[in-house]
């Protein structure tokens, strides 16, 4: 971070500011010259909230699949299938057991199961040769939704969040002020509030797990020299084993958030592999914080176009990907290789 | 050399008695979406074929009729591809299709190039298809998207009491068509449109937008269908859902009654307008809706016929009832197949259904309410219906052009209702 604003001060100052701009039209109450400019306030609140819980719900797609690609050098392309299959199993545990917290375990698990079969079974028998990887997991990621299509058939499923987090809820910022004086705070879904917190949580933590734990070291290790630390004795398959297992069951919870304030059916495991790749290609490929800004920058682009743009929403995402690629091929936080 | 011969005079003996055949069959390519937003509903326009197929013996005009599937994407330049491919491929002589409004313009575009083949619309509904340069060989039996909004606007105004609406609806063809009918009808009734949202197809965070909706107005329209609906919907309810909704055409379709989840249930109470009642008492109606119900086991079709399954079977209808007429003779271009097509008007499960000179279909529109079923599901009541809507709604062809195609901004709604 210091590193960062010695090297760049202009850049620093930039983000700086517009960072602080950011937050300053989010406090601080608009006068009506501003709402005559920018539309009212709280549509503008809701664009931003919005945006960074769309972006909680890439980050959770994006971490598993960035993590598994700066491990194992597999760009998986069968992510959006692990993220459909926890969506699908999730439906089906909270519908039947009335519990909607209980799905994020058991789906955790499940699909985490089904990622260590596709590593100990499939990759593994390929290692290092990386387009044939990708290859396969192009393939079994049809199969997969094929399997899906059979199973859950090609209507949507919407998972019913529980009542505690039904409806909206109040936050402490203010959305306008009445022409009596009387202050009016923003509304905000609840459900939405909720898995934004995870996804800090989930962040926060495996930022810690990788920053300060013995596996974490073994897994930066990794990335930055595979054979090496075979060569010094690591048994760097269980480690390949518990990143991948760990990828598919974080895409198989996003899978169930998903299903949550969105929907699930055949299609959205390849929009959400496409959302995944280019949250990873403007982050950096194999950087967690990377995933972090770019699924933040990517909601936001997707949420304040579809208000302010709506004819050129679906545009921005893409510019977005080909200006980084054009200026930053690495990513705005990745590592030249 | 040798092989060569043998190899040409093999191909010949496969090619003649494949040529011999063909005039005891008649293939008809049906071109739908299986893919997307729509998929569910595609597969449901591919079930009611093979239903309209089985009820006539599998024969029209003393030939066996053979289908090929074309699926499509919804998207206009795999609709072309694929028709591309049955006429030239697999040899159809009539296209059932396609489902959706773009892929509709695109085909009449395409049906321009095959002067000799006939392509009869599945369920596509843009207004352009037949109402601007419209192609000699396609034919619409279906009301267009402009005219399923028609009915709904007078409802609400003079039963609800609803004068006063924000709309969202899906920023493409079939979006600013149905929105038209609705519109229309809407502001000649005296209602009045605050506030007017487009969403990109395909949309499936509404956040913003369900924020931007204004607070002071009676009810909101919803022109989406599908899985945006089914987003919108859960979205809308986890904000608070406060305001009444109106539906668009396919806002309240099978596709969205039948999802899992609860989502849907925000619906309850919301009127829409669109080619079918559920509940519809009329005979054929129920006829067609028992061979529905017999034609497929219960856990692959929907309770009853979607609006896209009715689309294609009332096209697959139409073709064997023309070709019944003619006796099968596709001969001339199937110049004859066209003046069948074209003459008398048609029953239908949902009643006659006429063509004018743009090959377009006038008919009865029916306006629905969504209501629990009592077994924990929704269902589709029929509270009204418009009959004999025609392609410019009741106004003359001169004032339907004037007001100018739909748009995000036609109709403009105060003009209107200074003109009505």
């Amino acid at each position: 971070m210091q590193g960062f604003i010695r090297r760049n001060p202009i850049w620093s100052l930039l983000i700086a500011l517009v960072v602080a701009v950011l937050l300053w039209l989010i406090f601080a109450p608009w006068t009506d010259e501003m709402e005559e400019l920018l539309g009212r306030k709280r549509i503008f609140l809701n664009a931003i909230f919005g945006g960074i819980t769309l972006g909680a719900l890439y980050f959770l797609v994006a971490s598993g699949f960035t993590l598994i690609f700066g491990l194992m050098r597999n760009v998986n392309l069968a992510h959006g299938s692990l993220y459909l299959l926890g969506g699908y199993i999730g439906f089906e545990v909270s519908e039947r057991t009335g519990s909607w917290f209980l799905a994020f375990p058991v789906v955790f698990v499940v699909v985490a199961i089904v990622g260590i079969i596709l590593q100990n079974q499939v990759f593994r028998r390929m290692e290092g040769e990386e387009l044939r990887q990708t290859m396969v997991t192009i393939g079994l990621s049809v199969v997969i939704a094929d399997l899906m299509l059979w199973t859950w058939g090609g209507q949507s499923y919407t998972i019913y969040a529980p009542d505690m987090l039904f409806g909206p809820m109040t936050l402490p910022i203010i959305s306008g002020v009445r022409s009596s004086g009387e202050i009016i705070y923003l509304k905000y879904p609840a459900v939405r509030m909720a898995i934004l917190f995870a996804a800090i949580v989930i962040g926060v933590a495996m930022w810690v797990v990788l920053n300060k734990t013995r596996l974490g070291m073994l897994v930066r290790a990794g990335v930055d020299d595979r054979e090496m630390l075979a060569a010094s004795g690591v048994r760097i398959q269980y480690v390949f084993l518990a990143v991948f297992a760990f990828g598919a069951g974080l895409a198989g919870m996003a899978g169930i958030v998903g299903g949550t304030f969105q929907s699930l059916s055949p299609g959205e495991d390849t929009r959400f592999l496409l959302a995944s790749l280019v949250v990873v290609i403007v982050g950096g490929m194999g950087s967690i914080p990377g995933a972090a800004l770019g699924a933040l920058i990517i909601g936001l682009s997707e949420q304040l176009g579809l208000v302010y743009a709506p004819t050129y929403s679906v545009v921005f995402t893409f510019l977005i990907m080909a200006v980084v690629l054009a200026f930053r091929p690495q990513g705005l936080l990745g590592e030249r290789q | 050399m040798k092989k060569a011969l043998i190899a040409s005079v093999s191909m010949a003996a496969l090619l003649v008695p494949a040529g011999a055949m063909a005039q005891d069959t008649v293939k008809f390519g049906i071109l739908v979406a299986l893919e997307g937003a729509f998929a569910e509903g595609g597969a449901d326009g591919v079930r009611n074929v093979e239903l309209a197929i089985e009820q006539a013996g599998g024969m029209a005009g003393g030939k066996t009729i053979e289908y090929v599937v074309a699926p499509t994407d919804t998207t206009p330049d795999t609709t072309v591809r694929q028709a591309r491919k049955l006429i030239e491929q697999d040899g159809v002589d009539i296209i059932l299709g396609p489902l959706s409004g773009s892929e509709g313009i695109a085909m009449r575009d395409y049906a321009k190039t095959i002067p000799e083949k006939t392509v009869i619309n599945g369920i596509s509904g843009a207004l352009e298809t037949t109402w601007v340069d419209p192609a000699e060989n396609f034919f619409r039996f279906n009301l267009d998207g402009a005219q399923w909004g028609a009915g709904l606007g007078s409802y609400v105004v003079e039963e609800k009491g609803w004068t006063k609406v924000a709309t969202v609806a899906a920023d493409y063809s079939f979006g600013y068509t149905n929105f038209l009918g609705f519109a229309v009808d809407f502001c000649r009734s005296g209602g009045e449109i605050v506030e007017r949202f487009w969403v990109p197809l395909g949309s499936s965070d509404f956040g913003g937008v369900i924020a931007a909706l204004p607070d002071d107005v009676d009810a909101i329209y919803l022109g989406v269908g599908g899985t945006d609906a089914i987003n919108f919907l859960n979205q809308y309810s986890q904000a608070g859902a406060e305001t009444n909704l109106i539906g668009g055409t396919i806002m309240a379709d099978q596709t969205v009654l039948t999802s899992r989840g609860r989502a849907k249930e925000a619906l309850i109470g919301t009127p829409t307008s669109g080619a079918l009642a559920e509940d519809n008492p009329d005979p054929a109606w129920q006829e067609y809706v028992k061979a529905y119900q017999d034609a497929f086991p219960e856990d692959e079709r929907f309770p009853s016929p979607s609006l896209f399954g009715v689309g294609y079977y009332v096209a697959a209808l139409a073709a064997i009832d023309a070709l019944n007429e003619i006796d099968g003779d596709l001969s001339d271009g199937q110049e004859k197949f066209r003046a069948a097509l074209a003459d008398d008007p048609l029953d239908t499960p949902l009643g006659p259904v006429s063509l004018n000179e743009n090959r377009q279909a006038s008919g009865t529109v029916f306006i629905n309410e969504v209501q629990e079923d009592g077994a924990g599901g929704l269902k589709n009541v029929m509270v009204g219906k418009a009959e004999n809507v025609n392609q410019t709604l009741g106004m003359s062809m001169e004032d339907f052009r004037a007001m100018g195609l739909p748009s995000r901004d036609t109709p403009d709604c105060a003009a209107l209702a200074d003109a009505g």
